[in-house]
């Protein structure tokens, strides 16, 4: 079964506890500023919105890579960079229609969510559930199950 | 580790920004945050300088665990003089920015001297520079939030400001960080302000490590589940903010109401943290939009609410329709139950002006109501208000002062003084319901006796913050002793004191210790920083700092006489509920405490305490 992360805004509380543990889990310090995930927030409206790559099947980020530094982890569907092979051309940050593949000043690389190989480090640390890691063919039933639970014409019927 | 180990100094009147190295040796002895800046500041300030003069220093502290993964790890400390009480000030704030202020690799500011125009700081990791601020100065925190990100283009930009309570020297203006979060008592504010100093703009990129990382992931995340299962930090809070206590603290009957003339308050349900959750007749939505966490906390107990647009002090502004902070327990006392006044928008509008201007709502709510009083006995008049009638319940009244407070204008400029120079004013120093000239918060010491003791020996002033007995005397944490006797409340304070000492000297948040005794805080520290940290480290850091902060005011001229409560607590008996014909017992509790904590009749530390805490 591939899982993708999943994320549900209305749970965030914008604690950052996510962006500590993904630059923990990448960087070994706690530097958010360096962190995969990032957390938004729309102050005037008192909502808190974590971001970060869904992991695209057709990548446009990998499609763009003049140096195939992006290739495909096949176990957890995660698009992953090879330092070895970027050249910092920050060509797949343009590519990337969502914002999710940034430049690293400090490596001269590109970094992006891996997944953490299958066990990502955010939703291990989010304490409200905001950030799961679930079926990826399943993103949408906790949504279904909500329409689900309003949908009745038995009673309509018996009336 | 988890110190960076360094400082920034910034000289104010040359105009010079130094880093420095952190003295590990005082790091060792206190710590950080409140402990570390309250050491820097007693070795460098002398303690009878006056507040507002260039001769005090101010000093940003973060903690050995600010910016770490450690939950609620978000903290820092504003030490100086307090221009509100001439007692060390310590205020300790949220938010983001003492986070980014240590992922841009400094433990601690110390600005010293004045600047010769206003001026802000910038920081951007290593580097550091005094900007001039003359299109901020005479600007509110949040317009000064929203300039300072566009000049600088960085929205991740974390900013710490005053607002024009600050530049006025209102006496209680805080230091107001992303928008509403607030280094709030004692007038910290006011100094940063006499220095022309309006904010500190951070930018951190560098990050934080710790000793263990292993070790210290595997700590944090076994105290994150304690702090998740259990009923307080785990339920109340979040869902109620700190607003939970509201009704609770009503019950007991000791809700200081109109000015303390009452201990019950018969509104207390319309202006409570469930109340926020109910949605509103007028326009059928809640007060309450959401709550929000402060950096890494997984408690999340922060307010964000909304006022009706058609409430009267709202309509056609359309600037204040939008989400913002809102009512924690102690500003929806103080702006509500003190004042009378039921109209939680009302309130809410309040607490925004407070955050919008940078002045404390304790104190701005404490002595609007000492003024009240006053009105109502008829020694303020119409004619010193500028017509507004000052009645107890009057939600106008509220809201037309936050603004004159905020502009520093009318009646306002008198209210600005805080309560203990208003009521002396107007003769009747014994109105004013504060210590060592700050207000005390929203505990009756008649109805919790161990509260009296807490305000007497604030040493900043009375202040819950110092030892919450609350948690034991209402909430039975860490267990349950009786509120309505004096018996063993010194053994608690003390304890409660020592403890909340070294807490608010890690980086970490007080509300932990809901869930949280030092037990749990030691692993943490020791997993994260040099040294070996233990319990009995720990608890003797917070004794020693204790006895350092005490130390400063007995030079700043505060005797044992300094260590009581305004007459209404000692001699007026609560007339209500279970507190009903009591008064506050603080002389059966004062002497056990002063002997407890090794001290003279005089409340002078003897020699043997302080040689046993490496102060002689």
């Amino acid at each position: 079964m591939q899982r993708s992360l999943y994320i549900s805004p209305d749970k965030c509380t914008g604690c950052l506890q996510c962006e500590m543990a993904c630059s923990f889990e990448h960087e070994g310090t706690f530097n958010p500023a360096k962190s995969r995930i990032k957390v938004f927030t729309f102050h005037s409206e008192g909502r808190f919105v974590p971001y970060t790559c869904t992991q695209c099947d057709e990548a446009w980020c990998k499609s763009a890579c003049p140096t195939e530094a992006i290739s495909l982890d096949a176990a957890t569907g995660a698009k992953m960079v090879n330092d070895a092979l970027c050249v910092g051309c920050k060509v797949c940050t343009i590519a990337c229609p969502f914002g999710t593949i940034n430049y690293n000043s400090v490596t001269g690389k590109v970094i992006k969510c891996d997944l953490c190989g299958g066990d990502p480090a955010c939703a291990k640390a989010c304490p409200t559930q905001a950030i799961t890691y679930i079926d990826a063919e399943g993103t949408g039933y906790d949504r279904m199950r909500a329409w689900a639970s309003r949908t009745d014409n038995q009673s309509a019927a018996r009336a | 580790m988890s110190w960076q180990k360094k400082i920034l100094r910034v000289n104010l009147t040359e105009g010079t920004c130094t880093p420095e190295p952190l003295n590990m040796e005082w790091a060792a002895d206190y710590l950080g945050q409140r402990g570390l800046g309250t050491k820097y500041l007693v070795e460098e300030v002398d303690p009878k300088v006056d507040p507002v003069s260039p001769d005090n220093k101010l000093i940003f502290a973060t903690g050995p665990l600010t910016g770490t993964a450690a939950s609620t790890g978000a903290r820092y400390s504003v030490v100086t003089k307090g221009a509100l009480t001439g007692a060390i000030a310590c205020s300790n704030s949220g938010g983001y920015f003492g986070a980014e202020l240590k992922f841009a690799g400094w433990d601690m500011i110390i600005f010293e001297g004045k600047a010769p125009k206003p001026v802000y700081l910038y920081i951007n990791d290593d580097q550091a520079e005094l900007i001039p601020a003359d299109e901020i100065w005479g600007k509110s925190v949040w317009e000064t939030d929203k300039i300072l990100h566009d000049r600088h283009q960085d929205p991740q930009l974390k900013i710490s400001a005053i607002g024009r309570s600050g530049e006025e020297g209102v006496m209680y203006a805080c230091i107001v960080n992303d928008l509403h979060r607030a280094a709030g008592r004692s007038g910290v504010g006011t100094v940063m302000g006499s220095k022309n100093l309006k904010a500190v703009a951070v930018r951190g990129t560098i990050g934080v490590s710790v000793k263990d990382p292993q070790r210290f992931m595997q700590t944090v995340t076994e105290k994150k589940k304690i702090l998740a299962g259990n009923p307080v930090t785990g339920q109340g809070l979040p869902t109620y903010g700190t607003q939970v206590l509201m009704n609770v603290i009503n019950e007991v009957g000791a809700l200081p109401t109109r000015n303390s003339s009452a201990v019950q308050f018969d509104g207390a349900s319309k202006i409570s943290g469930e109340a926020m959750h109910e949605p509103r007749a007028s326009d059928g939505k809640t007060n309450l939009v959401t709550n929000q966490a402060c950096f890494g906390c997984t408690i999340a107990c922060g307010r964000i609410s909304r006022i009706d647009k058609e409430h009267y002090t709202v309509k056609n502004r359309p600037e204040y329709w939008g989400a913002s902070g809102g009512l924690e327990y102690e500003n929806a006392w103080s702006l509500g139950a003190d004042c009378g006044v039921d109209d939680l928008d009302a309130l809410t509008f309040a607490n925004y002006i407070c955050n919008e201007q940078g002045f404390d709502p304790i104190t701005f709510g404490a002595t609007l109501a000492a003024a009240m009083e006053l009105y109502e006995k008829g020694v303020i008049t119409d004619a010193d208000t500028g017509g507004v009638k000052l009645n107890f319940g009057s939600a106008e009244a509220l809201t037309t002062m936050a603004e004159q407070v905020g502009k520093n204008e009318g009646f306002g400029k008198i209210l600005g003084l805080g309560s203990k120079r208003l009521c002396e004013k107007y003769g009747h120093p014994e109105l004013s319901m504060s210590v060592k000239g700050q207000e005390f918060p929203a505990y009756d010491p008649r109805g919790i006796q161990g509260m009296g003791l807490t305000y007497a020996t604030s040493n900043r002033g009375a202040c819950h913050l110092r030892s919450y007995t609350v948690a034991s005397e209402i909430l039975g944490i860490p267990e349950k002793t009786d509120p309505l006797v004096t018996g063993g409340k010194a053994g608690l304070v003390k304890a409660f004191q020592d403890a909340t000492a070294a807490v608010d000297s890690s980086g970490l948040c007080l509300f932990t210790t809901f869930a949280w005794t030092l037990e749990d805080f030691y692993p943490q520290i020791d997993a994260a920083c040099e040294g070996e940290w233990t319990l009995e480290r720990l608890a003797q850091t917070g004794e020693r700092i204790w006895n350092l902060e005490r130390q400063f005011n007995l030079a700043a001229g505060f005797t044992a006489q300094d260590d009581t409560l305004p007459k209404r607590m000692l001699t007026e008996p609560a007339t209500s509920g279970p507190a009903k014909g009591k008064v506050n017992g603080l002389d059966q509790m004062l002497p056990e405490y002063y002997e407890l904590r090794g001290w003279s009749k005089e409340g002078v530390p003897t020699s043997d305490t302080l040689q046993n805490l490496g102060l002689s």
